[in-house]
């Protein structure tokens, strides 16, 4: 089986994609599940509600703000022309935006639940053993949030990988730097060239596969360790 | 010196403490469930905030307004009901995850005395879920201890073992408290654990502090809790005499007298405490002949109590510097008579070694 190459450039931006997203997605996820594991602010029903937005959303309508908002004329997209840096509509960086924003849930809740699972007792007996608010962050929850962990990876990656109604509004449809496997798809069938859908659809099922069954084996394994 | 004055309130619960506590030996928080004991060693570690007032430590100040040394920065260890290891963690690393975290310059305990001493040579390579709670237990004190603390505090550290892993620990915490210099605030709602290891004694009711002194004082003191109970006791401060005194027996030595008890692995010289039961020890004006029992200790009365139990009495015995009680009937009492000041000989019917 061959793929186009145009195919296969699609493929390496849905990759690429779904790692950066992924990656600055748990970067700001860690404080903000952190946050939200440990606070008993009055703000955090709001930040609850606004985070898992996403959840009930139609993508679509996410997509079509967002385009608004990054677009040449939008509050976020006009300031960045001003400052010269550019807009961000119909750009990688605005597709990797909007997929952090669809995912955030995914990779939020997650974590926020590991968090609270791994504070409590084991951490005021970390305190007591000199560990500073950081150090007890990296060698006490980190390690015992890992199945969280490993869950809002992979929750945010295949999220992103499925992803079509949002990123075409925001990235529209350009091959070789906001063509996503998924659009490209819908070319194929829009194309009636079926055999090239399939192709592709069929990468995308193995990769999935394969990817699940590397979770579920890691899964395995941190279990062993917690009740070894 | 521990010194504190504050108070806090938490929903309908409300603690007052005002303390000056002993920074050396044994000093419990005793107090029923509910009595604020766990939330005063709380506030001790800065797990919780006082709202008003202060409290130092050796003239350190913890805590007042609102300055607040965070527990991290605290040089203490703190012991808590559940042994909370790591369980991500090895034996070894939980050991030494405070160890490391400890100045150099501070460290003055060391992996393999800590080990030998709470006998966890043979447990370093397991995980804390292979342990049995006293394990765990003896773990979580090691790894406490390795921070070379200043103040130990432990939140009932018995409270959930069974019966045999307590008698498990409990020969570790006394071994503690000998071997090494280190000031122990300890939690209990248990007398046997209090009467064994504490010095001092800090009786706490719905959040005040009912009494504090030394446990002796306020074991016997007649309007404390402790003498209103079937299980009124005293303790004493004793010295091994003699290991092998024959027939099975070891005497010791209490203010100059002697008494006999059965051995029980301690070494000449060694210090103990005996507890003696108020309704154990029975009172003669004269030293009794032909009897079976053994020990006959000449004492002083302090003074003469009512009891519970309206048809006896409570009368508090001197001996040198140590109290102790003798529960007997009203009409022996009244017949015999007994009363303050007189010379009696207390006849000891069961003695409990610690």
């Amino acid at each position: 089986m061959l793929l186009a190459p145009s195919d296969l450039t699609a493929l390496g931006v849905t990759l690429k994609l779904a790692v950066t997203s992924t990656f600055f997605l748990l970067l700001l996820s860690m404080p903000l599940a952190w946050w939200l594991a440990q606070s008993q602010s009055r703000f955090k029903v709001l930040v609850e509600a606004l985070v898992a937005l996403p959840l009930v959303l139609p993508p679509t309508v996410m997509g079509f703000y967002l385009l608004v908002l990054l677009g040449p004329k939008g509050a976020l997209g006009g300031l960045l022309e001003s400052l010269g840096i550019g807009h961000l509509a119909f750009t990688f960086t605005g597709l990797v935006l909007g997929s952090m924003l669809f995912s955030l849930p995914f990779v939020v809740q997650p974590l926020q639940n590991a968090f609270a699972a791994a504070g409590g007792r084991v951490l005021e007996a970390a305190a007591s053993l000199r560990a500073s608010p950081l150090d007890r962050f990296f060698t006490v929850v980190l390690p015992l949030s890992r199945r969280g962990l490993l869950t809002a990876c992979v929750l945010s990656f295949a999220h992103t990988l499925g992803e079509f109604g949002m990123l075409l509004m925001i990235g529209g449809n350009i091959p070789g730097r906001t063509q996503v496997a998924s659009i490209a798809i819908y070319d194929h069938v829009e194309a009636m060239d079926y055999a090239a859908a399939h192709q592709l659809s069929l990468v995308l099922v193995a990769a999935s596969f394969i990817l699940l069954m590397l979770v579920f084996a890691l899964n395995r394994r941190f279990q062993g360790v917690n009740l070894a | 010196m521990l010194d504190l004055d504050f108070q806090l309130q938490r929903g309908e619960f409300r603690l007052q403490a005002r303390l000056q506590l002993p920074t050396r030996g044994v000093t419990a928080l005793f107090g029923r469930s509910g009595s604020g004991k766990t939330t005063l060693l709380r506030c001790l570690a800065g797990l919780e905030r006082i709202e008003d007032g202060y409290l130092k430590f050796n003239s350190q100040v913890w805590q007042q307004g609102r300055y607040f040394v965070p527990l991290h920065q605290r040089p203490l260890g703190y012991v808590f009901q559940e042994a909370s290891l790591f369980p991500h963690l090895s034996v070894r690393k939980n050991l030494l995850y405070g160890y490391q975290r400890t100045a150099k310059s501070e460290r003055k305990l060391h992996p393999e005395e800590v080990t030998r001493l709470l006998g966890l040579e043979a447990l370093l390579d397991h995980w804390p879920a292979q342990l049995s709670g006293g394990q765990r237990q003896r773990v979580a004190l090691g790894r406490s201890l390795l921070t070379s603390p200043r103040l130990l505090l432990m939140d009932e550290p018995l409270a959930s073992l069974d019966t045999t892993s307590k008698a498990e620990i409990l020969p570790f915490l006394e071994r503690l408290k000998e071997e090494l210099e280190i000031p122990i605030i300890y939690v209990s709602h248990a007398l046997e654990e209090v009467t064994r290891l504490a010095d001092h004694l800090v009786v706490l009711d719905q959040g005040r502090v009912l009494a504090q002194g030394p446990l002796q004082e306020l074991l016997t003191h007649p309007e404390l809790p402790f003498t209103q109970t079937q299980e009124a006791s005293s303790v004493l401060e004793a010295q091994v005499r003699e290991a092998d005194a024959g027939e099975g027996m070891t005497a010791l030595e209490v203010e100059g007298q002697t008494l006999l008890i059965s051995r029980c692995g301690l070494n000449e010289g060694q210090k103990t405490r005996v507890r003696l039961l108020a309704r154990d020890v029975v009172l003669a004006l004269k030293p009794p002949e032909a009897i079976s029992l053994l020990n006959c200790l000449e004492t002083r009365i302090v003074d003469i109590q009512s009891d519970p139990n309206p048809s006896q009495l409570l009368v508090r015995l001197q001996m040198g510097q140590q109290t102790l009680l003798a529960r007997v009937s009203r009409r022996s009492v009244q017949r015999l008579p007994l009363g303050p000041g007189m010379k009696t000989f207390a006849l000891i019917k069961g003695v409990a070694v610690d």
